[in-house]
């Protein structure tokens, strides 16, 4: 606990103002129906009541919902999908680049061929193509992005193994018998770690950026679920107008992103020991 | 050099090979896809007997196998077939639509490459102040924005309240040079702002890590100054990650740049390419794939190809 | 009629007086009403020449064709408007007039027509046209290996003939009182023939614009046919059909006036585009109506208790309030709009009435119901909110709605006719006869109702054949009232086409049979 502090003491403004932005984020996405005043996709009054009036702060959308109560959980939708997107693009990329590198030979030749073949069909033609084939729902948006993202993730986590399984200890270890799944989860995940980590929170902040695309091609997240690309896209046509309600959510997107950055370049400053004098 | 040339006849076989295995997954999916051509066009006319008359007219009765190997056997002659939907040339319609691509593309780059490299070296060379912040700020919050939103908010202030650029790229062949560029402004403007934050944290990155090389380290100590340091020694030096980044970033712009297009009604490859999936208008949906992925690939090989010629160990290996 | 309109054309051009106008329509038998209407826009009307017309269209796609026998989008429905004259045209007060033909007659049986053809009419390539030309242009669509979309509305035919170079017989298979209104379809358009067949993709036709250059989905510019046979139509010099897909787009397009006119207004945002001075909101209430069509042979709907309790079950105001903010009006779960002329005025509209979806419910001997909703916005814009609406209307009559959000691609091929209850567009016909026909009728491949009735189906046939008016309408309205009480469809609500216009533009009464002034905005608009 006192290290964390300590830790926190020496964190730049900027990362300080990361973590605040994460927090709360995350307490909103946790207690969204505790703090939202209405039902998700519950309809309490007129429709596009501007700001302020009966008691709503934000007023109501297209259909007389509560947009706080939208921008709420949409905290929860948006930032839930993208996580389990990520984690699970971490999961598939990080293990197959492990594996690859650990075993080498055909495998990783094969593994790196399948990559180029999906890295080569552009991503949002691909997902647009396979979803059409499945139909959009939650799980399979969640499948499929991760899926496309792996290959980045798969190429990261292969290129970063690459400079460490030629590193002595591995070979310590391979000459002392250990079977390959103790060397990638002993030797090599902890020390591949770092530059991980910090495409973790970039993976992130793209793959909401990645569903909000989809979504304005019409395959993404659908309604009366609330997330913040979706409801950017709805209101769309009142940015020709001047009108700052779309800027509401898309503003909740930019500001998660701007914070999970600044985390993310303060831990690689943290990590990669680069001497950042002056 | 031989050992580049060799490499480089690798790569393109290997290119080959990847551009098959797309071609045969993108028919695979294409063939998945629920529906087909003359229902999709027929729509809610569709009658079983003008479904049955469409299907026999384009040949969507023959088995998969057959239609694929027909459509092999024509582009291993260079033929890309016909459109299903109209009957035209594919060729002729995709060689429209992508150079206007490529167009949007370089256009976007010419503005977004310079750029993100200047304030990524100035950024690195002013770190830690207040200018570095807040560029990096500017530039994250511009990437943090979908698309489509910073489109339309150029669109607000350049077009509908200043009215300086056109809200919508309408172009055709028969425009002079700087018309064209002129009517592409704000999807290349709004490109810019997507891939400069990406370009220009690398090459910052990319300058602050060798830094802490000793070679640098001495160049200080001999009291050269930070920003010939920074242009002379660092730059070179930090060269390959930086192509790296900058081709990833062009393929995207060739390749990614569908909600662009729809919000600038530009007529690029990517609409052309949705509504093709929309349609199972397969040859054209084969057509656009691989020229995508060849776009992806040749890139690649080019950025490859620069990091070793840039890097004087790899050009002259012990 | 025709004379009517000759007067009418006279009285524009300054030949008559309005008084001597009035005297003559009148002697015409047309109403005072008619007559005034009529003096009114002809002497409004004095279309200026010039300038070139730039529409954003929300629709198109890079799969589209000049072959008539293909359009199935706004895009190609509004250039082929231009480019293609037909052989009737449905006028802007909704009464069939004629175009390419001159006249017509018709045997007491309404199943042989005799079309005479107008003379010298010339096509853009020179040639002029004959009945060869409109032979091979129905032929186009028949047949066996025809993949025209009009193939179902022309199967009545038996048989086209010509008489001579400048007659046309049809003989039908039963007959039909509305036939020429099927000739006004935008598919069925004139085409140039070379030994007896078409060449459908050439954009060749004998309309007041011909094609200059097209690219499928993106831009067609079209010039003046300066041997157009109209003297009255083709005002512009030329126009530019963009395809805007992106609604956003389009109104800033429209804001910043790179672009004259744009169809498919954004609801959401109409009352914020009206305050722009150089911008009028058009809109006219037509045929388009949206529909929760339930399959009749499916269960719980073969009950007509069931589907009574469903129709009581929602709230047709709001709906109209909430998803066209106002564009439109309610329905009464029968497809016939206002503007056609035998709408069934008389029949009671049907109220939102949770009581007597109960007492229907118990009648069908249920104490609640649990059914499914498909939606997607591909059924129509706002389909899915529409049916979220519905829902909890439903919900205060024991009615549980569980709306299935459905993919948009594939929605005609998988979802519409599949499923037991679902949400449909009707783009309207602008006959009763053919919108009965075509989605209605015991057996026809569109009735999405599966809904099979005897006497509605017995009078239908009637109905088809009669030529008394008098007698037709009171056949019609008795249809109307049948499907209204014992159809499978929920019609909540028939939407206006909502159009964006700039100041600069001037036009008659719009056409209320389609989008664009009737796909005639090209023609028949001008600068003023």
């Amino acid at each position: 606990m006192e290290r964390f502090w300590k830790l926190l003491k020496s964190a730049p403004p900027t990362a300080i103002f990361g973590l605040l932005v994460i927090a709360l984020y995350v307490f909103v996405a946790l207690f969204a129906p505790v703090l939202a005043p209405y039902g998700e996709s519950e309809i309490v009054g007129p429709e596009f009541l501007p700001r302020g009036e009966e008691g709503f702060i934000l007023g109501t959308d297209n259909l007389g919902r509560d947009m706080l109560t939208r921008l709420i959980y949409g905290a929860r939708n948006t930032i839930g999908i993208a996580f389990v997107t990520t984690c699970l693009a971490f999961l598939i990329g990080g293990v197959f680049g492990l594996v690859a590198t650990t075993l080498g030979g055909w495998v990783d030749q094969l593994l790196g061929r399948m990559v180029d073949v999906l890295m080569a069909i552009p991503t949002l033609i691909f997902a647009l193509l396979i979803l059409t084939i499945t139909g959009t729902s939650i799980p399979v948006l969640i499948v499929v992005i991760a899926v496309l993202d792996s290959t980045r993730v798969f190429r990261l986590a292969r290129a970063v193994s690459m400079n460490i399984v030629v590193l002595d200890f591995v070979e310590a270890a391979r000459l002392r018998g250990e079977g390959t799944w103790w060397i990638i989860t002993r030797e090599i995940l902890p020390n591949s770690l770092p530059p991980l980590v910090a495409e973790f929170g970039l993976r992130f902040c793209f793959v909401f950026l990645f569903i909000s695309a989809l979504s304005f091609l019409g395959l993404g997240i659908k309604p009366p679920l609330a997330d913040w690309a979706s409801m950017v896209r709805d209101m769309r046509t009142l940015i020709s107008f001047a009108d700052p309600t779309p800027l509401l959510p898309a503003g909740a997107i930019a500001l998660l992103t701007v914070g999970v950055n600044f985390v993310v370049d303060w831990f690689l400053h943290k990590t990669s020991g680069i001497r950042d004098e002056k | 050099m031989a050992k580049i040339l060799k490499m480089v006849a690798q790569r393109l076989a290997l290119g080959f090979l990847t551009l098959f295995v797309v071609s045969l997954i993108i028919f695979l999916g294409v063939e998945l896809l629920p529906g087909d051509l003359a229902e999709a066009i027929l729509g809610q006319a569709a009658t079983p007997e003008t479904v049955a008359a469409f299907r026999r007219e384009v040949g969507l009765d023959l088995p998969p196998h057959t239609r694929y190997l027909d459509w092999l056997g024509g582009m291993l002659q260079g033929d890309f077939g016909r459109s299903l939907a109209n009957q035209r040339e594919i060729s002729g319609l995709i060689g429209v639509r992508f150079a206007n691509t490529l167009f949007l593309a370089a256009t976007a780059a010419v503005i977004a490459v310079p750029l993100a490299v200047s304030l990524g070296v100035l950024a690195a060379l002013y770190r830690n102040t207040l200018f570095d912040r807040a560029i990096n700020v500017v530039t994250l919050t511009a990437i943090s924005f979908p698309e489509f939103f910073v489109g339309y908010i150029l669109i607000l202030f350049l077009a509908v309240q200043a009215n300086i650029f056109p809200s919508i790229s309408n172009v055709s062949a028969d425009l002079g040079f700087w018309e064209h560029v002129y009517r592409v402004m704000l999807p290349a403007l709004t490109l810019t702002l997507v891939v400069v934050a990406h370009m220009m944290r690398m090459t910052r990155a990319a300058i602050i890590n060798l830094l802490a090389s000793p070679y640098i380290e001495m160049a200080m100590l001999k009291g050269i100054s930070r920003s010939r340091i920074i242009i002379h020694h660092a730059l070179p030096n930090a060269l390959a990650p930086i192509i790296n980044v900058i081709v990833i970033n062009l393929a995207y712009l060739v390749v990614g740049v569908v909600v662009v297009e729809v919000v600038f009604a530009y007529p690029g490859l990517g609409q052309y390419f949705v509504d093709s999936v929309i349609k199972r208008d397969f040859p054209v949906v084969q057509a656009c794939c691989l020229i995508f992925a060849a776009t992806y690939i040749l890139l690649n090989l080019t950025a490859d190809v620069l990091s070793i010629l840039s890097n004087p160990r790899l050009m002259h290996p012990k | 009629m025709r004379e009517l309109n000759e007067y009418q054309q006279m009285l524009a051009a300054g030949k008559l007086t309005r008084r001597r106008f009035m005297q003559l329509a009148t002697a015409l038998g047309a109403s005072t009403a008619l007559a005034t209407s009529m003096a009114g826009s002809a002497l409004a009307a004095t279309p200026k020449k010039g300038g070139t017309l730039r529409l954003g269209i929300g629709h198109g796609s890079t799969t589209d064709s000049l072959d008539p026998g293909t359009f199935e989008n706004l895009y190609m429905q509004t250039v082929g408007g231009a480019v293609y004259n037909k052989l009737t045209e449905v006028a802007a007060s909704g009464d069939i007039v004629p175009e390419l033909a001159e006249s017509w007659d018709v045997t007491p049986d309404a199943a042989t027509w005799t079309f005479k053809l107008r003379q010298g009419v010339e096509f853009h390539n020179g040639k002029t046209m004959d009945s060869g030309d409109v032979i091979a242009s129905i032929n186009h669509h028949l047949g066996e290996d025809s993949k025209s979309a009009a193939k179902a509305i022309l199967d009545p035919i038996a048989e086209v003939t010509a008489d001579g170079k400048d007659t046309v017989v049809f003989k039908l298979k039963t007959g039909n009182a509305d036939f020429p209104f099927i000739l006004s379809d935008y598919h069925v358009a004139i085409l140039p023939a070379k030994d007896g067949k078409l060449d459908p993709m050439s954009g060749v036709g004998n309309g007041g614009y011909m094609v200059e250059s097209y690219e499928p989905g993106v831009r067609t510019a079209l010039k003046r046919h300066p041997n157009y046979w109209k003297s009255d139509r083709a005002h512009f010099d030329g126009a530019e059909v963009l395809a805007i897909l992106d609604v956003a787009a389009r109104t800033n397009a429209l804001t910043t006036g790179e672009i004259d006119a744009m169809d498919r207004v954004d609801l959401k945002t109409a009352h914020l585009l009206k305050r722009n001075r150089n911008i009028r909101i058009e809109e006219v209430s037509g045929t388009q109506h949206y529909t929760f069509a339930m399959r009749t042979d499916t269960d719980p709907f073969t009950d007509n208790h069931v589907r009574l309790a469903l129709k009581y079950a929602i709230d047709r105001e709001a709906l109209v309030k909430t998803i066209l903010r106002g564009h439109g009006v309610v329905g009464n779960d029968h497809p016939i709009g206002r503007s056609n002329r035998f709408h069934a005025d008389d029949l009671e509209q049907r109220q939102y009435d949770p009581d007597k979806a109960k007492f229907h419910l118990k009648e069908a001997g249920l104490s609640s119901l649990k059914v499914d909703l498909s939606a997607a916005d591909a059924a129509f814009p706002g389909a899915v909110d529409a049916a979220v609406l519905y829902k909890e209307h439903a919900a205060k009559a024991g009615i549980d709605i569980n709306v299935v959000r459905e993919p948009n691609d594939g929605y005609w091929s998988n979802v519409w006719l599949k499923k037991p209850w679902c949400a449909v567009y009707w783009g309207g016909r602008p006959t009763e006869d053919w919108m009965f026909s075509t989605a209605y009728a015991a057996g026809v491949p569109w009735n999405d109702t599966y809904w099979t009735h005897e006497r509605f189906n017995q009078v239908l046939v009637q109905a088809r054949a009669e030529l008394d008016e008098a007698k037709r309408r009171q056949m019609y309205f008795e249809l109307q009232k049948i499907v209204s009480d014992e159809g499978g469809v929920v019609v909540p609500m028939f939407a206006n086409y909502v159009m964006g216009i700039s100041t600069k533009l001037q036009h008659d009464k719009l056409g209320a049979n389609w989008s664009m002034d009737g796909f005639r905005a090209i023609e028949r608009w001008w600068f003023a």
